[in-house]
């Protein structure tokens, strides 16, 4: 039996939220789905979900964007974890999209913006009216204004103006047919609060978060892997260095950071100590421009 | 688990304070929150280098840290509610950064709806104004705990006590007539940095605790865990022939072996077993998600509320709430709406609404509803949690009105001296 501490503390009350969320989700929609793509933000929102509806299965089926540019150790856990929990996973191709000719390779090789197509089909072909996400306020300013619960029309637009205003923990999920409401489980978490609960839970991870020698090259102040996805060019020499990832992503665009942290706590200790938020340490995506998040939210990315 | 460290920011179990700003347009709002980020190193490197890109004069502006959307970059106003987290080593906070234009209420309201604190901005200059009133006519009427009043751009008004002490006087008696339980008041100058994070050294006369201080320091007051406990019941999880019945404790505890009643029906059952997310307890209390076993196989499914068998909340299909209204579409008697209160949702129809029958964007008001079925419900003054509810179009779906059971709205903001 476990005890009662005398007051919750901001993890225990951060997972509380959590569980209520999911389960309002299950509580209220025909069809929910959770976007998985073996990243930490992901692994902790299947975590949680797994908790919220034990002993019984997960009530919802698992979803991935594949780029074609996923980081092989993701992918691998990513499977392994499907399997061991028996879970079924969609997984929605940027790479056919390409090979039909539907979508176009980008001048830059950046994949990123070349998943919202492939996401939106994959909502409305599988009919889910509710799709989690693993997105967090804290990661830039125009994720601040998301809403726990945001409805998103036909065409997966998302309008900071036309939002609907969330007040106590009162989720609206009402939606009309063809529009879904994408969910956010992780609002109120920041970066090191998911690493806090991943160390409290003993939560396993891709490889790829803790320090290990990999080849990298520098391009624009940002260490990327090299590899079918355009890099390096010329003049851009592969080095080996002992890195790690703070987010995983399309490799095009996210780099990695020069670390010695190999375990949960001397992560934990490193993103503390850091000057750099997490997207602005990894991620070339967001430097496109200013807005460059918020307009690509409006577009229906996550 | 990790130990805690209560002297490291890392520390694995912080308190979560949960806080909210108000102010009018141009007291300095996004300035003030920008400063407390800025000043408690909650900005990093790259966020800075982003702002003073940005910025068009001397230094960063550090209104930038919070103006995220085009639309504000472009107008130079916050439209929208934005939350914002940083930790000190005492705390980890959440704050709703809402908006001051008066057109804007329903964004304070929501700010207000889940904090333990609201931080209501005064220019020093201008001293307390009708945009003051409502504000603290709004979290006197979503019983927002804590009230701070930060009177800013003390700079201007060449830090001189007597500014400081008259305003805090008169906002200090017009919250007591609301009935705000208490006022910390804090001169301060964002701009310049005042008593934000760092004591002021231009008034040597006050000797209170800075903006940030006050925040790592005021209680939490976990006002929920007091009271009878409330279930509301989310989803019912079936495992074999076992049913568990899942929800987040709105308020008090429930342990193994209590004697609970199921509403609206009013059926009576024991407690057999509790889950907290999936590991066995004695108790689970709020704000907690858990899940009951129970001695009968009762009928028990999403939106039933188990209560203690000795403490029911009011069960009826009449009722009267202090409603903020949030959309464009005015709120008139005779409208068909949707109630979700809790995990339920039912049919109502408005029935009156006293004074100017209607509520249009931004009015606050009260109205008596009709549900299709009993509600069962506490008033908000007992419990925020149980005590609210939000009214839904049901042709489109849209967020229509907040609502607080069996609370009394407040008059125009002059009435309210």
């Amino acid at each position: 039996m476990t005890t009662v501490a005398a007051r919750l503390g901001h993890t225990d009350v951060l997972e509380a939220e959590a569980a209520y969320i999911f389960r309002e989700v299950a509580g209220e929609f025909e069809k929910p789905v959770l976007l998985f793509s073996g990243g930490k933000d992901s692994v902790v929102m299947l975590h949680l979900a797994l908790k919220a509806f034990a002993p019984a299965p997960l009530p919802f089926v698992l979803l991935h964007v594949d780029t074609g540019h996923n980081f092989p150790e993701v992918l691998a856990y990513r499977d392994r974890v499907v399997a061991a929990h028996g879970l079924t996973l969609h997984v929605a191709s940027v790479q056919d999209y390409i090979d039909r000719g539907v979508l176009r390779e980008r001048p830059d090789g950046t994949r990123n913006p070349l998943q919202t197509l492939p996401l939106l089909e994959a909502i409305s072909g599988g009919g889910f009216d509710a799709v989690f996400g693993g997105g967090r306020r804290d990661e830039e300013k125009a994720r601040a204004k998301e809403r726990v619960f945001s409805l998103r029309d036909e065409f997966g637009t998302w309008d900071p103006r036309r939002q609907r205003p969330e007040l106590w923990q009162l989720y609206n999920g009402r939606h009309l047919p063809g529009e879904h409401v994408r969910i956010f489980p992780l609002s109120n978490w920041t970066e090191l609060d998911v690493w806090q609960y991943i160390a409290r839970e003993g939560i396993e991870l891709p490889s790829i978060y803790f320090a290990h020698e990999r080849e990298v090259f520098l391009r624009s102040g940002m260490w990327l892997a090299p590899g079918g996805w355009g890099g390096p060019r010329d003049g851009e020499p592969v080095e080996r260095r002992r890195v790690r990832y703070r987010t995983v992503g399309d490799m095009s665009c996210t780099g990695a950071v020069l670390s010695e942290a190999s375990e949960v706590d001397e992560v934990i200790v490193e993103i503390t100590a850091s000057r750099l938020t997490e997207r602005g340490a990894t991620r070339a995506d967001d430097r496109l421009s200013e807005a460059a998040m918020e307009d690509r939210k409006r577009e229906g990315y996550f | 688990m990790a130990t805690a460290l209560p002297s490291e920011a890392t520390a694995a179990e912080a308190d979560l304070l949960r806080w909210a700003t108000a102010g009018s347009v141009d007291d300095g709002k996004s300035t003030l929150v920008g400063r407390l980020l800025h000043d408690s190193k909650s900005v990093l490197a790259d966020q800075l280098e982003a702002v003073a890109r940005a910025s068009s004069g001397e230094g960063p502006d550090l209104a930038l840290l919070t103006d995220g959307l085009r639309a504000e970059r472009e107008q130079g106003i916050t439209i929208d509610v934005a939350y914002r987290y940083f930790a000190t080593p005492r705390r980890r906070f959440i704050l709703a950064d809402t908006p001051g234009h008066v057109q804007y209420t329903r964004n304070m309201v929501t700010g207000a709806s889940t904090a333990t604190l609201t931080v209501i901005l005064v220019d020093a200059r201008k001293g307390v104004v009708e945009q003051t009133r409502r504000h603290a006519a709004v979290a006197a009427l979503l019983r927002v705990p804590q009230v701070v009043l930060a009177v800013n751009k003390m700079d201007l008004v060449g830090y001189e006590q007597s500014v400081f002490v008259d305003i805090a006087g008169e906002f200090t008696r017009l919250a007591t007539g609301l009935g705000i339980p208490e006022v910390t008041a804090i001169p301060i100058s964002a701009l310049a940095g005042d008593n934000v994070v760092e004591k002021s050294t231009h008034m040597d006369w006050y000797e209170g605790p800075t903006v940030l201080a006050h925040l790592e320091n005021v209680p939490v007051a976990d006002e929920v865990t007091d009271g009878p406990a409330r279930f509301p019941v989310q989803y019912v999880i079936r495992s074999g022939d076992v049913r568990l019945y899942a929800g987040q404790v709105a308020a008090g505890a429930l342990r193994v072996g209590d004697r609970v009643t199921v509403l609206p029906s009013g059926r009576t059952t024991t407690v057999t077993g509790i889950d907290v997310l999936g590991a066995p307890a004695e108790l689970v209390r709020s704000p907690q998600s858990g899940a009951l076993r129970l001695a009968d196989d009762l009928d028990i499914s999403r939106g039933d509320l188990i209560v203690p068998a000795a403490a029911l909340p009011t069960v009826s299909r009449d009722v009267e709430a202090a409603v903020c209204h949030l959309h464009e579409r005015p709120l008139k008697p005779g409208d068909h709406v949707l109630l979700k209160h809790n995990t339920r949702t039912v049919r109502a129809v408005v029935r009156r609404i006293p004074g100017p029958g209607r509520l249009d964007l931004n009015e606050i008001g009260q109205v008596a509803l009709r549900t299709a079925e009993r509600l069962a419900f506490d008033r908000y003054e007992d419990s925020r949690r149980t005590g609210s509810f939000v009214l839904i179009d049901p042709a489109d779906g849209a967020t229509l009105t907040a609502g607080m059971f069996g609370a009394t709205a407040p008059g125009p903001p002059d009435a309210a001296v």
